[in-house]
Formats: C-alpha cells, sequence, structure tokens
C-alpha cells in the first residue's frame, strides 16, 4: 500500500515522515523520525514509558494511529530542554537520584510536565495519581514523586 | 488498513457505507491494543474526531449533549457538569490513565460493549440516550439497550453514536460510581456500582436508580433496590435491602479478575457505598454546598 | 554539575564516597539520548519476529515454512534444523533448546520458529504462514500435579539428582538438596509452641519495563556483532556462542543501555536467533519483543509450595525447624531452590533443623533468576512463622527475631561462618523507629519480617586511563543498571583524589575491556568496584614512581595525597596528577592500568522491614499506608542510589505479596500477559517508602561495600502478610493477598486472637 506524508511540529520543528495508515505514531516517532527517546515498553497504553505531548495534552503515542499526527503538534522527551537549558524536571530528576535504569523516564518526564502544566501545586497524592499511568519498576516511584514535587516548588518559585 | 477522517456526519455515513469492512474509532485505545492482541485489522478505519458535532461537552436549554467522540477528560475538565453529574464524571474519569483520558471516549467506551465499562453504569442511572447515525438519518435509543453482551451491540453495521443526551438532573439528585479494583488506577473493574438518588425534603427518597458493571455480560439495572429505596428513608436496613438485591441480581463469571462469589459480594457492598454517597450528594446539592469527589473503589 | 552536598551521608575521611552526585549517564537518561535495546537501527537492517508454540506441551511433527518464504519482503526463516544438536552440559542443552525448541515444545511462547523481513509487518505476516503440525500432549502445571504419581513427563530420562539410592524411574523432580543440623526430634521436644502450615506463592516476573531487544550484524567472514540490552554482554556471548556453535571469540557483544533488568536479563532469548538470521539474511536484524511475549517467554520466578514446622521454647529460643520445599523450575530444571534452601533459616541461630527442597519441572517459562532468587518465597513462610510464633508467646516479633538473630561467627545453616554482618543493626534500627510505636487506625495492622541475601563476588575486570589532560577513564564491562557508573567514579575519585567529574566511567563492550561476570548478584560495586580500586591503586604507584623519576629520589618517599604527589619532607613542589600527566612522554609514556580479580570477601547482607497495611473488611482490599525498610549496606559508596536499590526491592515485594501472579487457564495458557492484568504496583498505590541505611562495614571490601540490590525484596511478602495478619486476624498463606483471598480470609477463614 502506498504510504503517506504526514506533516506536521515536534519539538517546534516542522517535520514530515512517511507511514502506513496502520503504524502507530510510537512507531513513526522512532524508526521514521528517529525519536528514540520515546520507548516502547507494552504497546498497548499500560505502561506510559511512549509518552508525548499530542497538541499539549499527554497520550500514549502507542495509541495514536500515525495518520492521526497530520497537522499536530507533538512534544517529546527530546523536546523538554531549552537548548543545554535542561527543563526543571530533568534537573530535579537528576539531582534527587530519580531514575535507575532510566527507560521510564522520557515518559515520566512528559506526563509531570503535563501534570505540572495543568496544577501547579500538586499535593503527593495529586502527582501520585496523575501519574499512575506511567509505570517504573526500579524505583519504588518514592524519589520520583519526590523529584515531581521539587521541581514543581522550583518552578513556582520562578514564577513568582 | 486504510485511515479516513472525515468532518461530517454524512461523510462518514458514506464512508462506511462504501466497504463493510470499516469500522469507527475515537480515541483508539480499545481499538488497538485488541488489533495488537491478534484481532483482525479492519480495512478501514473511519476517525469520528474530527466531526465538530462528536467533540464537545454542551449545555442545552434541558439538559446536556456529550460528543461521543469527545475525550473523557473533558467530562472531568467541565466543572459544571462535575457539580451536576459527578458520578457520571468519577465514572468516565476512571478509564485508564491521564494519558488514556484524553483519547477515551464515551461512544467507545459504551460500543466497545466490555462488561466491565466504567462509564455505562453511571450513563445508565443518568438515563442517558445515545443519537445514532442511521442510514439516511439519526435514531436516539437508550444507552442501555445499546450493548448486548460482551464486544456485541444492537448497532447496525454503519451505525455509529453521534451523540449522546442527559437530562437536567431535578433538584435533590446525586449520582455516584465506585468499583472495586485490586490496585488503585490502572485496572479493570472487578464489579462496578453506580446510583443515582433523588430526594424529598424530608430526606424520602423520591426515585432511585441503581446499576451494575461487571457482574454480568451487560450492564444490570437493579430493580429490587430501587424499589427498596423509593419511598424510604435511607438507613441500615435499607441498606441492607440494597446490597441484599444488587448481589441477588447479579449474573457474574469466574475470570482472571475475580470470583463469582466475590463479585456477588461485593457488589453488594459497592451498591450499598453508591447509594449512601449519591444520597449524600443529593442532600448536599438540596442545600447547595457542592459535591464531593469519591474515591476510586 | 553540582553535588547534591549532604552532610549527613558524607563519611568522615572520605572526599567523594558517600555523597551524592549527579551520575554520569544521567544528562542523556533525562533528555532521550540513551540508546537501549531497541534504539539501534542499522541500515538495510531487517526486523524479526518470532514464533512461538501456542500449546503448553506438544511434539513438533513438523515445520513448513514454504509459503512465509515466499512472501514478498522474507528474507530469512530458522528453525531448530538451523542449529547445531546442543551440546556441552545438561544446562548448556536446556539453554539451547529453550532458546529455539527442536522435537518438543514445553510451554506457550517456547520458540518454534523466527522471521527476518523488511518490515515487522511483514514478519509477523510470515509467522501467520509458517505452517507448524503440532501433536498436543498433556501438560503438568503445579509442583503438585508434576510430583503426582503417574504424572506426564516434560523430559523423558529425567532421574532426580541428590537421592539417595538414587531412583530408577524418571520423573519430574530434576534435584533435591539437604541442609540440616542437629537432631530434629530432640529440638521439638524442646519446643513449648510448634507452629506448623503450608505455603504457595505464584510465579511472578521481574517486570523490567524495556522488553528483550538485540541487533545483530553477522558479515560473511563468519563473525558477528551483537548489540543488546542485557546484565552482562560477556554471558550473552558466552551462551549465544552454545547455541550457535561458535566460538565466543567470533562474536562481539556491545552493551546497550539495560531498561532493568532484576536477574532476568542474566540469559539469551534472541541473541542467538538474530544472529543466525542475519547470517541467512545477509542483512542486519533487529529483534525486539513485544510484552505479552516478555510474559510468556522469559523467566519468572518460581512458584512454590513450602510446608514448614518451627517450634520454640518459653524463653524466646527457636529449638527446631523443619522445612520441605518444592519450587516450580518452569520447562527446564534450575530453579533457585538451592538459594531458597540456604537462606531459609539463615537469619536465625537454629540448632536443629532438616531443610529439604526440590526442582520441579512444569510446563511453563524456564524461570529464571530475580531479585534475590529463591530467597523470597522460603522467608514468606519461615518470617510468617516466625511472627505467629513470638505472637503466640506474646514476645515482641523484632525481640523474638533479635533474641535468634546470627551474629558474627555463628554457622550459617548452609555451611560457613558468619563474617561481620549487621542483622541486629538492622533490627535494632526498626524497633527504635517511631514507626514502631505510631498508633494505628482502624482496620490496620501492622507486620515485620527480616531476610538475607548472600551477595556475589565473581569475576570482574577494569581499566583505568589518565588521559592528557589529567581526567580520568574508567573502563568496566559491567551493564550500569541502576547507577553503578557513579559507584565507579566516586570510588576512583576517591581513589585517585580528583574531582569525581574528571572521572569518566565507561561500560566497554565485550573486545575493549576484560571479562566481566553478569551485574546480578549485588556484585558490581563490591566486585568490579574493588577491581577499580585495584587498577586506581596501580596507577598511583605508577604516578608515583614518575614523580620519583622526576625528583631524582628513591619511590618510598613520593606519597599521594589530594591528588597529587608529595615528597615525603616537602622537599620538592607536589606535581599534580594533571602534571604528571601532561608530561608523561618523558616518564615512559601514557598511563593506564588493568586489574582483574575473583571477589572473595563478599559482606552477607541483611534487611528488616516494617509495613502498616490498612484493609477494607467488606472488599478484602489492601492498601499499604506506611512502609519502613532497614537494610545493611555495609558502605553506602552513592547513597541516593542504595536508597533506590533498597526502595525498589521493597516494591516489586509488595506487589509479588499483593497483585501479582501468572494466571493460567486449564489449557496451560497465560491468560494476563500484559501490564493492565500483571498488576505491578502504580506510584498510586504506594506510600513513601522510608529507606534507612545501616552501615556495618564490610572487612572484605576496600570501603567495606556489601551488595544492597537484592535482600530488599525478601522480607516484604511476609511483612505485607503479617501485617494483614494483625489487622484481620487471620493468617494467610497463600499469595497473592489479592482482594478475593482476603476476603474470603475475612468471611471464612479461621480468627485468630
Ligand atoms: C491502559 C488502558 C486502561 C484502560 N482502563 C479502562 C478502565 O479503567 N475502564 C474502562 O471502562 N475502560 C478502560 N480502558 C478501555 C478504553 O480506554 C475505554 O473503553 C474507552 O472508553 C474506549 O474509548 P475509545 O474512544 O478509545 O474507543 P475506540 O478504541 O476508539 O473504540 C472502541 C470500540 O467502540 C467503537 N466505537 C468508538 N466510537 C464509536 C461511536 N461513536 N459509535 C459506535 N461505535 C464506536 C469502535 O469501533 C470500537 O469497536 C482502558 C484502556 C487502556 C488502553
Ligand atoms: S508503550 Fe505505550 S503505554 Fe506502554
Ligand atoms: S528507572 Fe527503571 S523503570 Fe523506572
Amino acid at each position: 500500500m502506498a504510504r503517506r506524508l504526514i506533516n506536521c511540529v515536534v519539538n517546534g520543528d516542522e517535520t514530515d515522515f512517511l507511514c502506513e495508515d496502520g503504524d502507530s505514531l510510537l512507531d513513526s516517532l522512532r524508526n521514521e523520525v528517529g525519536l528514540t527517546g520515546v520507548k516502547e515498553g507494552c504497546g498497548t497504553g499500560d505502561c506510559g514509558a511512549c509518552s508525548v505531548l499530542l497538541n499539549g495534552r499527554v497520550t500514549c503515542s502507542c495509541l495514536v494511529f500515525s495518520p492521526e499526527a497530520d497537522g499536530a503538534t507533538i512534544t517529546t522527551v527530546e523536546g523538554l530542554a531549552d537548548g543545554d537549558h535542561l527543563h526543571p524536571l530533568q534537573e530535579c530528576f537528576l539531582e534527587g537520584a530519580a531514575l535507575q535504569c532510566g527507560i521510564c523516564t522520557p515518559g515520566f518526564l512528559v506526563a509531570a510536565k503535563a501534570l505540572l502544566d495543568a496544577n501547579p501545586n500538586p499535593t503527593e497524592s495529586e502527582v501520585r495519581y496523575g501519574l499512575a499511568g506511567n509505570l517504573c519498576r526500579c524505583t519504588g516511584y518514592d524519589k520520583i514523586v519526590r523529584a515531581v514535587l521539587e521541581a514543581a516548588a522550583q518552578m513556582r518559585e520562578a514564577n513568582v | 488498513m486504510r485511515y479516513f477522517a472525515p468532518t461530517t456526519v454524512e461523510e462518514a455515513v458514506g464512508l462506511l457505507a462504501e466497504a463493510p469492512g470499516r469500522k469507527v474509532f475515537a480515541g483508539a485505545t480499545d481499538v488497538i491494543p485488541q488489533m495488537r492482541a491478534g484481532r483482525p485489522e479492519p480495512d478501514g478505519l473511519v476517525d469520528l474526531k474530527h466531526i465538530d458535532r462528536l467533540v464537545g461537552v454542551r449545555k442545552t436549554a434541558t439538559g446536556w449533549v456529550i460528543g461521543a467522540a469527545t475525550p473523557t477528560s473533558q467530562l472531568t475538565g467541565n466543572a459544571e457538569l462535575s457539580a451536576e453529574f459527578p458520578g457520571l464524571c468519577e465514572g468516565a474519569g476512571l478509564i485508564g490513565s491521564d494519558q488514556v483520558q484524553n483519547r477515551s471516549s464515551l461512544g467507545g467506551n459504551l460500543c466497545n460493549a466490555s462488561p466491565a465499562a466504567d462509564s455505562v453504569p453511571a450513563m445508565v442511572v443518568n438515563a442517558m440516550r445515545a443519537v445514532i447515525a442511521s442510514g439516511g438519518g439519526t435514531r436516539t435509543v437508550a444507552v442501555q439497550d445499546v450493548p448486548t453482551g460482551p464486544g456485541r451491540t444492537t448497532l447496525a453495521p454503519g451505525e455509529f453514536v453521534i451523540e449522546f443526551e442527559l437530562d437536567s438532573a431535578p433538584a435533590n439528585t446525586g449520582d455516584a460510581y465506585l468499583r472495586l479494583i485490586p490496585r488503585t488506577e490502572m485496572d479493570i473493574a472487578v464489579v462496578g456500582a453506580a446510583a443515582r438518588i433523588t430526594l424529598d425534603a424530608s430526606g424520602t427518597v423520591t426515585a432511585a436508580a441503581l446499576a451494575l458493571g461487571a457482574v454480568a455480560p451487560t450492564v444490570v439495572r437493579v430493580a429490587d433496590a430501587e424499589s427498596a429505596l423509593v419511598g424510604k428513608a435511607i438507613d441500615d436496613d435499607v441498606l441492607a435491602a440494597v446490597a441484599a438485591a444488587a448481589s441477588a441480581a447479579c449474573n457474574p463469571i469466574d475470570d482472571k479478575r475475580g470470583t463469582i462469589t466475590y463479585r456477588r459480594h461485593v457488589a453488594g457492598v459497592l451498591a450499598k457505598r453508591a447509594v449512601t454517597i449519591a444520597a449524600e450528594r443529593a442532600r448536599n446539592r438540596a442545600s447547595g454546598t457542592p459535591s464531593t469527589n469519591g474515591g476510586s473503589h | 554539575m553540582t553535588i547534591a552536598d549532604d552532610p549527613a551521608t558524607t563519611l568522615p575521611g572520605y572526599k567523594w564516597v558517600g555523597t551524592r552526585p549527579i551520575r554520569p549517564d544521567g544528562f542523556d537518561k533525562v533528555t532521550g539520548r540513551a540508546r537501549f535495546g531497541a534504539d539501534l537501527t542499522l541500515a538495510g537492517m531487517l526486523e524479526g519476529a518470532v514464533l512461538r508454540s501456542p500449546h503448553a506441551h506438544a511434539r513438533i511433527v513438523s515445520i513448513d515454512t514454504t509459503k512465509a518464504l515466499a512472501l514478498p519482503g522474507v528474507k530469512a526463516i530458522v528453525t531448530g534444523a538451523d542449529f547445531p544438536e546442543p551440546a556441552g552440559n545438561p544446562t548448556d542443552q536446556d539453554m539451547c533448546r529453550n532458546a529455539m525448541a527442536r522435537e518438543k515444545v514445553l510451554y506457550e511462547g517456547h520458540v518454534v520458529a523466527a522471521v527476518a523481513a523488511t518490515s515487522k509487518r511483514i514478519a509477523r505476516k510470515a509467522l501467520d504462514a509458517i505452517e507448524v503440525q503440532y501433536e498436543v500432549l498433556p501438560h503438568v502445571m503445579t509442583v503438585d500435579e508434576a510430583m503426582a504419581p503417574g504424572a506426564v513427563l516434560l523430559h523423558d530420562g529425567m532421574i532426580t539428582k541428590g537421592m539417595d539410592p538414587a531412583p530408577t524411574e524418571p520423573s519430574n523432580v530434576a534435584s533435591r538438596v539437604v541442609y540440616q543440623r542437629g537432631e530434629l526430634d530432640k529440638g521439638f521436644a524442646d519446643a513449648d509452641v510448634i507452629v506448623e502450615r503450608t505455603f504457595t506463592t505464584k510465579p511472578v516476573h521481574q517486570g523490567y519495563i524495556e522488553p528483550h531487544a538485540a541487533v545483530a550484524d553477522t558479515t560473511p567472514d563468519g563473525r558477528s556483532t551483537v548489540w543488546c540490552s542485557s546484565q552482562g554482554h560477556f554471558a550473552m556471548r558466552a551462551y549465544s556462542a552454545k547455541v550457535l556453535g561458535w566460538d565466543p571469540s567470533r562474536l562481539k557483544v556491545i552493551p546497550a543501555e539495560i531498561g532493568g533488568g532484576f536477574g532476568g536479563k542474566t540469559t539469551i532469548y534472541l541473541e542467538p536467533l538474530a544472529v543466525r538470521l542475519s547470517q541467512k539474511a545477509g542483512r542486519p536484524v533487529r529483534m525486539v519483543m513485544d510484552r505479552d511475549e516478555v510474559f510468556m517467554a522469559t523467566g519468572p520466578a518460581s512458584a512454590s509450595k513450602v510446608t514448614i514446622k518451627m517450634g520454640a521454647n518459653k524463653a524466646g529460643e527457636i529449638t527446631a525447624a523443619e522445612l520441605w520445599m518444592a519450587y516450580e523450575a518452569g520447562a527446564y530444571p534450575g530453579s533457585a531452590i538451592g538459594a531458597g534452601s540456604m537462606t531459609a533459616l539463615a537469619p536465625y541461630n537454629i540448632p536443629h533443623f532438616i531443610i529439604e527442597g526440590f526442582d520441579v519441572v512444569v510446563n511453563k517459562p524456564r524461570v529464571y533468576s530475580y531479585r534475590a532468587p529463591g530467597a523470597p518465597q522460603s522467608a514468606f513462610a519461615v518470617e510468617s512463622v516466625v511472627d505467629e510464633l513470638a505472637h503466640k508467646l506474646g514476645i515482641d516479633p523484632i525481640d523474638f527475631r533479635l533474641q535468634n538473630a546470627v551474629e558474627e561467627g555463628m554457622q550459617a545453616p548452609y555451611g560457613p561462618k558468619y563474617q561481620k554482618i549487621g542483622f541486629k543493626e538492622t533490627l535494632e534500627a526498626i524497633k527504635h523507629h517511631p514507626h514502631y510505636s505510631a498508633p494505628l487506625g482502624p482496620n490496620q495492622g501492622r507486620g515485620v519480617a527480616a531476610g538475607f541475601w548472600f551477595n556475589a563476588g565473581m569475576n570482574s575486570s577494569a581499566v583505568v586511563h589518565i588521559n592528557e589532560d589529567g581526567n580520568a577513564t574508567v573502563v568496566t564491562g559491567s551493564p550500569d543498571i541502576g547507577g553503578s557508573r557513579a559507584s565507579m567514579a566516586l570510588m576512583a575519585a576517591e581513589e585517585l583524589g580528583i574531582d569525581y567529574n574528571r572521572v569518566r566511567p565507561v561500560v566497554a563492550d565485550t573486545e575493549q575491556v576484560g571479562f566481566n561476570d553478569v551485574t546480578g548478584g549485588s556484585r558490581v560495586t563490591l566486585a568490579t568496584g574493588a577491581a577499580v580500586v585495584d587498577a586506581c591503586r596501580k596507577v598511583i604507584a605508577d604516578l608515583r614512581a614518575r614523580a620519583a623519576k622526576t625528583w631524582d629520589v628513591p619511590v618510598e618517599q613520593v606519597e599521594w595525597v589530594d591528588g597529587q604527589a608529595q615528597h615525603v619532607d616537602g622537599s620538592q613542589p607536589p606535581l599534580s596528577l594533571a602534571a604528571i600527566a601532561k608530561g608523561w612522554a618523558r616518564t615512559g609514556g601514557p598511563i593506564s592500568a588493568a586489574a582483574t580479580l575473583n571477589a572473595r570477601g563478599v559482606g552477607a547482607g541483611f534487611s528488616t522491614q516494617l509495613v502498616d497495611v490498612e484493609v477494607d473488611p467488606e472488599t478484602g482490599h489492601t492498601s499499604v499506608v506506611r512502609y519502613t525498610t532497614a537494610q545493611d549496606a555495609g558502605r553506602a559508596i552513592h547513597p541516593s542510589y542504595v536508597e533506590g536499590q533498597l526502595q525498589g526491592g521493597v516494591v516489586q515485594g509488595i506487589g509479588w505479596a499483593l497483585n501479582e501472579e501468572y494466571i493460567y487457564n486449564a489449557d496451560g495458557k497465560m491468560d494476563n500477559p500484559s501490564f493492565l492484568d500483571y498488576r505491578i504496583p502504580v506510584a498510586s498505590d504506594l506510600p513513601m517508602i522510608d529507606a534507612v541505611i545501616v552501615e556495618v562495614p564490610n572487612p572484605g571490601h576496600p570501603y567495606g561495600v556489601r551488595g544492597v540490590g537484592e535482600v530488599g525484596i525478601v522480607p516484604p511478602l511476609a511483612a505485607v502478610a503479617n501485617a494483614v495478619a494483625a489487622a484481620t486476624h487471620r493468617r494467610f498463606t497463600d499469595l497473592p493477598l489479592s482482594p478475593p483471598r482476603v476476603l474470603d480470609g475475612i468471611l471464612n477463614g479461621t480468627e485468630e486472637s
């Protein structure tokens, strides 16, 4: 079958890629756009490792058909830092040792960004429920939750 | 497989009529995992999200209209809807994670026809109606009449749900939805229970609806519980009768998520808890206190 | 980069060890740059897919690949016929058959064939087109079924090892182990209270988030380069070579970043398939498992059945213990029954005991290591019964354990004498933690349990290079699975006396550094760390010699202090490492040193854990509301990553206790091979995990390190079960404590005081 050309904005850049209609956005981002920071842990929406912002909303890219991305704006973990300047969440994950193996980290960072964009001052419980769609098997979540709360505090401070 | 993105209901109807192997989708949160698990790919998937009428939560003179492809995060994100129908928003809001919420729809949840679908019991107790695109026109049916068993609905080939109609709640009315899952999130209901209660000024129940999920091939209305409630003030005896009626109304199976015995028992427990919360909300609505959100189980 | 200064954990006398700097690979991992197993793309690369058995037990009658090969885009297919007859010892032969089935398939998911095609979609289509004829055989799924007389046999000629006399008939029991001491009858005669119960656990998976992945590029000269995420690329090389019938040196294995392993990535699955497919197709091949394949076809931890009888006297001394244990091995022998038996009673000094263990094959995937392999299952039984004895005797459960706890000089149940250990210190840490005396709410209960793990040493190599700018490169062959690069850099910085940020740790491939055993057994900081320390000390000896040469003094007069050479009497201006590096051409050329070792001096690890749960009495739903763990780390090189290991182990144990299990249907097929239905804990299921690091230095390591990765998963099963028992006044002996099981116990179980 003929492949379809998709035009979208990925991490601020006009991007196009070819896909078959049944491809997932996750596969296209990884294999066609080369953004392998977007991870596959399950391919069925259960782990959150593939999280991206699709038109500003956090989504599992494994649950999106690639043609749906036509005209969309997409942010992946690769687009969180501003050049060499890390996003506060990235800083806090590093400082707080919130990653062990790091496979879940891209998805957590993207989901946590969406969480803090919507709720700059979450409680611990809100962070835990808000990130329940992201599985981490290494950390027991303790340091991840702390890093997100710390980043939220830093971002609030920077905004006053 | 081909992907289509029609922008009008008519165009979608035409695309579906063109080839019998085509299927509609909204969030794809059921469709993609099912394909991945080996279900055959349809020849074509018709994306409903580009049709304006299918996306959005609109207040009307008599109630609400919810586009069938609206991401459920727009229901929980709508403060007015959440205040009037907290139970409906709880049910819709329990579907998957935040990631899933930004995609999952009421249309998909209903038409995927899983007995465990979390939004359906609350749609049923709120007497919601599905407006269905059918041939050249539309037909409207009660939500309860759409699913007929796991994966099966009364929709004819080529039909799809355009939107859901929801009448404004009468005064002193509250709804609630609770489910039992082993974790706290990211799980499929072992049992779900939705209740809607209307009280009069003295606290007597004037109308009651109770529906259970995941305990039978389709959602179950518990008529015996409803009649045990109407005309009474809610007390422990009434709640015990509600629980007993709910357990009796179950027709569950043993599966990886729960046993028959367990489901029966917990259906009773959740039924009485959901009724209690709904009644509490009905009282608070009368006194003007904003309703509170319930937990996940 | 900044260092998170935490004076509380900066150790006296150390500048770097015990601090919490940012890990060297951190930037890559928070920006998406880090390359994991599935992230590599090569020019012309094909995608692979695996055909797996749909049956739990069947004979392969025929395989016809003609139609599949004819599909456009299909470039190669391999089956058992493409691999040499399994050779080597029985374990090696089993590994070969597990990697690719021959005569029989022994579990659902067993590999039958593999395809390489121009896309994953085509490869999957080709799988459907391969025609396999099976003769389906009856299956056995549990140790009870497998050990029953007349049971269907998985392996025709399997005679139980470790029996005297050896049985004459084959069975599904691969081996028997026995550990004993004293006279059991006497021990039970001395007891005032005896508890006897049978405990069971289900298979559980390591649940790493990264599915297995491998890329192979085999060249016409008969060599192959493999990129894969594993816990040890040297092991991947050796095992793949066995399956292929090659000399290991024909393979070069390049470690990708690894997305979790917990023991499960210490063996091969895809690697030899990718190599052979690439050889046949003449192009690179990438293979990545789907999540359901990970569940169905990679090694979970054993299901177990443990019957235990334990007695204690009124004075609070455990007098005797008798354990009968059977662990499911899956399709081939090799459960952790040995370690399970050896660890079972290791925390306690018991005069009379016998532990008898059986390794039993069943029609499930071959089990593999999972964090302290074998120990959680037996500890679940022992720690539950210890708890019950304490209650029956009216003794505080921690005091009871303290009274019976092993200490330095006592003999372990499995033979050797304990060196310096910190078990009692972890018990004391919990006893004096505010959590232990905090009030409980309604429907809440509190549980305590302890655990032991040996920790491993084994083989490691390291090379330290000094660069021309005075920075150091530390090369090891131990994949970094949770921050070990940081530990290596910290120890090297400490030794060399230079800034942590001037040390660059590298995990090198199989051709760039000497042999390293797998990252497992909690051994990397200990053994690879010791190799790094050795190599640094050799470098320092060289640096001193070069300073001596420069100053024209005997080397004995040169000391290495704070990263510089100093003359003992201060008669020379100090020479910094950077200065010596700069002038290396005049003093003997570039500076580097290698060290290899087979680490001895491992330090046993103990953990004591405390948990509060709340049980919904009407639904049986259990929530963990507070958790504290105290573990002896020997010395925490990077405390944050030590805490992370403690917390991660606890949470895996909570999952094992509450909801994780393989569910099989009547056909012997797994019913829940997804993260939606195989329920690992999510963030909202948990409280913070308070990690108390106890430091009783291990005298066998230059910095006192003990392994920390594993023992944390040993106590939670019993700790949670003990807490649920306290909350419900019912004993639970079967895991997981899922809501239906707990409710059943509440409604139908016997109430206890
Ligand atoms: C990780 C994860 C967690 C989940 N958790 C839950 C949960 O907790 N509770 C729960 O109930 N569900 C859960 N689900 C299932 C799923 O998300 C819901 O059923 C969701 O509401 C489906 O909506 P959708 O728009 O994504 O459906 P789609 O996948 O787009 O469609 C589902 C089915 O409905 C049909 N359909 C869709 N829209 C229409 C329409 N307008 N008219 C007619 N037919 C239509 C499609 O043809 C398809 O057969 C989960 C799924 C995932 C991946
Ligand atoms: S890969 Fe998309 S949720 Fe797991
Ligand atoms: S750090 Fe390994 S899964 Fe989260």
